[in-house]
């Protein structure tokens, strides 16, 4: 598709390179820490001189070298393992079953493994580096009974040591999925990423420590059990002995050596500590801040401004860096927002900023749909409950059989009591219409047209209040349009771009392929058979987060508008904004009810417990707190600016009492 | 050079300034919030003589060593070995008591680097407070609301109590952490939170302003806490509403606050052994950042980089930022003057704009001696007043605490022309003070005194920085009693347009 080739640039011109330079910063690090393990792992207090010079001579010995690439092949293999798994919209598993899910998914499975094998590979360099009695698998059996033929003995410390190198990896990954620890989240404060490492050092050696601790606590009581398992076949394939006359480690005498405890610990440490530098960079590397130009004179790099990409969907963290930077630009860049607020040369069109105020309000109007089908089912889902079953028209298990899209999507009786329509239309009909925008919109009143139909022939329209609710054409043409209908028909040309984000909250990139089909098929028959658990399994707020899982999104989309339509009652010479200030307006008043109803469910406002420190990025736990409060001050910069401007503002009575709220500042 | 000889004598004692009014100050006695100290329910410390009424109790060693843990973290755990040595072994105690022993020769070489480290954090916060006595103050923090006329005040009795003349309630704010408060802010861009910089913590309370309530209840309030941030001295919400820095003398590092999601970016750099005051310029361009030492930062809050600014004598202990974010004027303690930095067009090193060293004037009264070491400094929204707090000396009779206002402009060049003194009633020193953000006829001044009173003068004028429906922006009114020539004669401070 030519779409896909486009955004591809991106990827492929931007992605890969900041995760290359990642992983070249992880491996030009690998050195230094490796030196530093070194000296910690064979620190003797008797000796420290002998120590150091003995690892001053090991370092550049051919032993160490070669471990040494081995790790640096091993931190490549990270980092590809990050950039193929990273994922800046969180999967939050609502249930204890998803998250098993989750756990068992083959392309987990084989993260896991390939875990595994490097832990086993990081741990044999260990091995090597410690030296002494870890350095080799086997070694020749004393000769007890004096016959001529030499015996192979196994090493148990070495066994001991690679089995825990598995143990951690297999462990680190399943914590991954657990923590969400491949989840990249954009920092709030922007600095310079020599700073963002610096800063951060302390935390991953603090975190990487007591991960290790954890784990070989973990891992020590394991061995203790089913030591002998692994034991006993290495013995059998590799035709090993066991040496009777050495205690074996698989018991409390021999697992209680301090040393053995203190290589082990001290090697899971070296371990988690080079993986999570890699993902630390890899992080800082990939959510740095990316300037799009605004528009371009060319026209084959018209497919890279901001405007455009900012409709993008595939690569998802292409649309993150987007609205990132279009929060900053409206922010800090007063040059660039001129662009945004110019007119085309030929012809005088508000292009950019037409493209950019009607991305971000889909977003928003997308999150408030949302917000409202998962209000809706909640409350329904509540009744049933409270309810007798007989009085009920559905039970709960019934409804969540019915074919799922289609009833978050049908329009709701509660909400058209709450938003009397009455009201409107008598206000709509008021407003002038431009006549030009009549043949574009389609028939809606003919009753042969689904009502999800309906809701995607007019995506400007999705932010108004009885969107999902009334369908008018009266209501649908409502705003003033002073420019021509070119922007409008770009809208009707694109319907899939509302389509596809609306009804579940993860974003699937869809392929067309038939495989794909039953794949998706099958998830959302097995997504149904979750939410009939849910009532058994479900984990308190997760399904609040998972509706807010990518909430960055709309917060930069509404920092970006508000300081947008702040900036424009200075600088917005041509008044561009002032257009689609009642839709924006509009679209905020009406999300921030959505949301104002959302946290009065239970559990909606709970705080999550504060997680230990660690890598796992827990930001988005907390990002509905982040969007209720952005989205209020988002309100408050647009109405502190204009004041009692906004009177003159055509809307509707209600948004007009609710924001005469704000000018008081009683919200 | 303004300096204090160029202002008109202070008033006679008794006499209570009004207001600003046709370019003078005049006097009366103003309307006022009394909190009388007797009013005010303190802290009864009483645990010592309750502890009578208790059986002692022993608990095990393994009991009070997790106590001391969790209390007192790794030297508390250290020093209850040390001292329960007939329970442990010998080696044990003895070895934790050497540990102790390194430990403390340790901080107090830290201490005797970083003098302010020794102090308590009651005393910490007194001295680093931007409030003159803050330990001996009844209303211990101000603050008015960014765009209404509501205001925040924090007591001697740990109380918050929040004033709105549109509504009849005054909610009261009370929490368990609480303690010492420093500094009080609103959100801007939000009608309902107010950050509360505490001794142990920092509180953000949600206050519904369309609630009933007279007594909102803890659960209103978020904690925000970072281990070694205690105690909190002072704390800045950016203009833009989204950000807040916290700052804590014993804490090199800086916090940025996300307020909604609870979390933090600590902002850390070498030197200084702590920050103590913050201030965010009102375009939100700048933060300066002032430590303990003799050297203040300047940071630049699109990436978050610094600028350092070593003084010659002393700590950074007061500034405030013009209306447009370009210049910073800021007081060094032990020096009786104001310095000015510009940031338009690069760094370069601060001027001395005004000159505050001791003046006597002579009232019917007797001689007062005027002048001295400032407390704090604030700049009118409008950038047409600023206002300086003078500590006095405590101990003299004929030198009090008094608050020295000049009239500023800031294009096209910078000009400091002297207003007046504000003066209370007998024997009130101010304490604090604070421009209110949006008052629309001027510059209004609220003052907290010592004797528990609020009170609020206002500075009639008309801003040269808002257009007026008039002529080309000049005054509207005839100003009578304007006296150009005793202006002219003053030699005022002028920049130097290079």
């Amino acid at each position: 598709m030519f779409s896909s080739d486009q955004s591809y640039w991106f990827v492929r011109k931007v992605i890969c390179w900041r995760a290359a330079a990642g992983i070249a910063w992880a491996v030009l690090l690998l050195p230094p820490i490796a030196a530093v393990f070194l000296v910690l792992s064979r620190f003797s207090l008797l000796h420290p001189v002998q120590t150091i010079s003995e690892c001053l001579s090991l370092l550049t010995s051919a032993s160490a070298i070669f471990s040494l690439i081995l790790m640096c092949g091993v931190v490549i293999l990270v980092g590809f393992l990050n950039l193929e798994y990273y994922t800046v919209i969180p999967t939050i598993a609502c249930s204890k079953i998803a998250l098993l899910g989750h756990l068992l998914h083959p392309r987990q499975l084989v993260n896991s493994l390939a875990h595994c094998i490097m832990g086993i590979i990081v741990a044999w360099c260990c091995a090597i580096t410690i030296g002494d009695r870890y350095e080799i698998l086997g070694y020749p059996c004393p000769q007890s009974d004096g016959d001529g033929s030499p015996h192979l003995c196994l090493n148990e410390y070495h066994l001991i040591l690679l089995l825990a190198g598995a143990f951690v990896g297999f462990s680190h990954s399943l914590l991954g999925v657990i923590h969400n620890m491949n989840y990249v989240s954009f920092h709030t404060v922007q600095q310079y990423k020599y700073l963002l490492v610096k800063g951060s050092l302390p935390m991953v050696v603090k975190c990487s420590a007591t991960q290790a601790l954890y784990s070989i606590r973990n891992y020590i009581v394991l061995y203790f059990f089913l030591g002998y398992i692994p034991k006993a076949w290495i013995c059998g394939t590799l035709n090993l002995h066991l040496n009777s006359s050495v205690q074996p480690l698989d018991s409390i005498a021999g697992l209680l050596d301090l040393c053995l405890l203190y290589h082990l610990w001290i090697s899971t440490s070296f371990l988690l500590f080079t993986w999570h530098i890699t993902l630390l960079l890899f992080r800082i590397f990939v959510t740095e801040v990316y300037s799009f130009p605004v528009q371009s004179s060319f026209t084959e790099e018209a497919h890279q401004c901001l405007p455009k990409v900012l409709t993008e969907k595939q690569p998802m963290i292409l649309k993150f860096l987007a609205l990132q930077d279009l929060a900053l630009l409206s922010q800090h860049s007063p040059s660039r927002r001129c662009e945004v607020l110019s007119l085309s040369q030929p012809g005088g069109h508000p292009h950019n900023w037409n493209a950019i105020s009607k991305e971000c309000l889909s977003l928003l109007a997308d999150l408030t749909q949302r917000l409202v089908a998962y209000h809706d089912t909640v409350a329904t889902n509540g009744r049933a409950k409270s309810l007798s079953a007989g009085s009920e028209r559905k039970t709960s298990s019934d409804r969540s059989v019915t074919s799922g899209t289609e009833e978050l999507m049908s329009p709701r009786p509660t909400l058209l009591l709450k938003t009397p329509a009455s009201v409107f239309a008598r206000s709509i009909v008021g407003t002038p219409r431009s006549p030009l925008t009549a043949p574009f919109t389609p028939d809606l009143d003919s009753p042969l047209t689904s009502p999800a139909l309906r809701r995607f022939t007019a995506p400007v329209e999705q932010c108004s209040p009885w969107f999902g609710t009334v369908q008018s054409p009266h209501v649908m043409r409502r705003a003033p349009k002073l420019w021509s209908t070119s922007t409008d028909s770009q809208v009707n040309g694109s319907p899939q771009s509302s389509l596809a984000s609306v009804p579940s909250p993860k974003q699937e990139p869809s392929k067309p392929s038939l495989l794909a089909q039953f794949l998706q098929n099958r998830k959302e028959q097995v997504y149904k058979e979750l939410m009939l658990d849910n009532f058994l399994f479900q984990l308190p707020e997760a399904s609040s987060q998972a509706l807010f899982a990518d909430s960055q999104a709309h917060i930069w989309a509404l920092e970006g508008l508000s300081y947008l339509v702040q900036a424009s009652f200075s600088e917005d010479q041509f008044g561009v904004v002032q257009t689609t200030l009642p839709s924006i307006l509009s679209c905020m008043l009406v999300l921030q009810e959505a949301v104002d109803r959302h946290f009065k469910l239970p559990h909606a406002s709970s705080k999550p417990v504060r997680s230990a420190a660690g890598m796992g990025d827990s930001t988005h736990k907390t990002l509905r707190f982040a969007l209720r409060a952005t989205l209020k001050t988002a309100i408050y910069r647009i109405t502190t600016t204009f004041g009692d401007h906004l009177n003159a503002v055509q809307m509707s009575a209600e948004h007009l009492k609710r924001l005469q709220q704000f000018l008081e500042y009683k919200e | 050079m303004c300096s204090l000889a160029l202002f008109p004598p202070p008033l006679p004692t008794g006499q209570t300034t009004l207001c600003e009014s046709n370019n003078e100050l005049l006097e009366s006695s103003p309307l006022s919030l009394y909190f009388p100290r007797e009013s005010l329910k303190l802290h009864s410390r009483t645990e010592s003589s309750s502890k009578a009424a208790f059986l002692d109790h022993s608990e095990t060693l393994w009991m009070r060593s997790a106590a001391a843990w969790r209390d007192g973290g790794f030297t508390g755990l250290l020093s209850e070995i040390t001292n329960s040595n007939t329970e442990v072994p010998k080696w044990l105690s003895v070895t934790s008591g050497c540990i102790l022993a390194l430990l403390q020769k340790f901080s107090s070489f830290h201490g005797s680097l970083f003098p302010h480290l020794t102090l308590s954090s009651e005393d910490m916060i007194a001295e680093f407070s931007q409030v003159l006595n803050w330990s001996d103050c009844v209303v211990r923090a101000f603050a008015w609301h960014p765009h209404t006329d509501k205001f925040a005040v924090a007591m001697m009795d740990d109380s918050i109590k929040i004033y709105n003349p549109k509504s009849a309630t005054t909610p009261t704010l009370k929490h368990r952490l609480q303690r010492s408060v420093a500094a009080v802010q609103w959100k801007p861009l939000c009608a309902s939170a107010l950050a509360v910089a505490c001794q142990n913590c920092l509180l953000i309370w949600h206050v519904d302003p369309c609630s009933l309530s007279a007594r909102p209840s803890s659960g209103c309030a978020q904690v925000l806490s970072h281990p070694g941030h205690s105690p909190v001295t002072s704390i800045a919400w950016s203009p833009s509403g989204s950000l807040l820095l916290s700052a804590s003398p014993m804490d090199t590092a800086m916090m940025v606050w996300d307020v909604a999601s609870e979390s933090c970016v600590p902002l850390q750099r070498v030197g200084g052994g702590g920050v103590t005051f913050l201030s965010w310029s009102p375009d939100g361009s700048h933060v300066l950042a002032s430590t303990p030492s003799a050297l203040f930062r300047v940071w630049e809050t699109r990436m978050w980089t610094c600028e350092r600014w070593p003084c010659v004598k002393g700590r950074c202990q007061s500034g405030c930022w013009s209306p447009d974010g370009s210049r910073l004027l800021f007081s060094v303690q032990g020096e009786m003057v104001i310095y000015a930095l510009t940031f338009s067009n690069g760094p370069q090193a601060a001027a001395v704009v005004a000159d505050l060293s001791e003046t006597t004037f002579n009232t019917p009264d007797g001689d007062i001696v005027v002048g001295g070491e400032i407390q704090s400094l604030t700049w009118d929204p409008t950038g047409e007043r600023l206002a300086v707090l003078l500590k006095g000396d405590p101990q003299a009779v004929n030198r009090p605490a008094i608050i020295a206002v000049f009239k500023t402009r800031t294009s096209p060049i910078f000009e400091l022309l002297p207003c007046g003194f504000v003066q209370g009633e007998p024997s009130a020193e101010p304490r604090l003070m604070q421009f209110h953000p949006s008052f629309q006829h001027g510059a209004l001044l609220t003052v907290c005194w010592s004797s528990g009173r609020i009170t609020h003068v206002p500075f009639y004028f008309l801003s040269a920085g808002v257009p007026h429906f008039g002529l080309s922006g000049s005054p509207l009114l005839p100003r009578p009693q304007m006296r150009p020539t005793d202006l002219a004669n003053q030699s005022l401070y002028t920049e130097l347009t290079s």
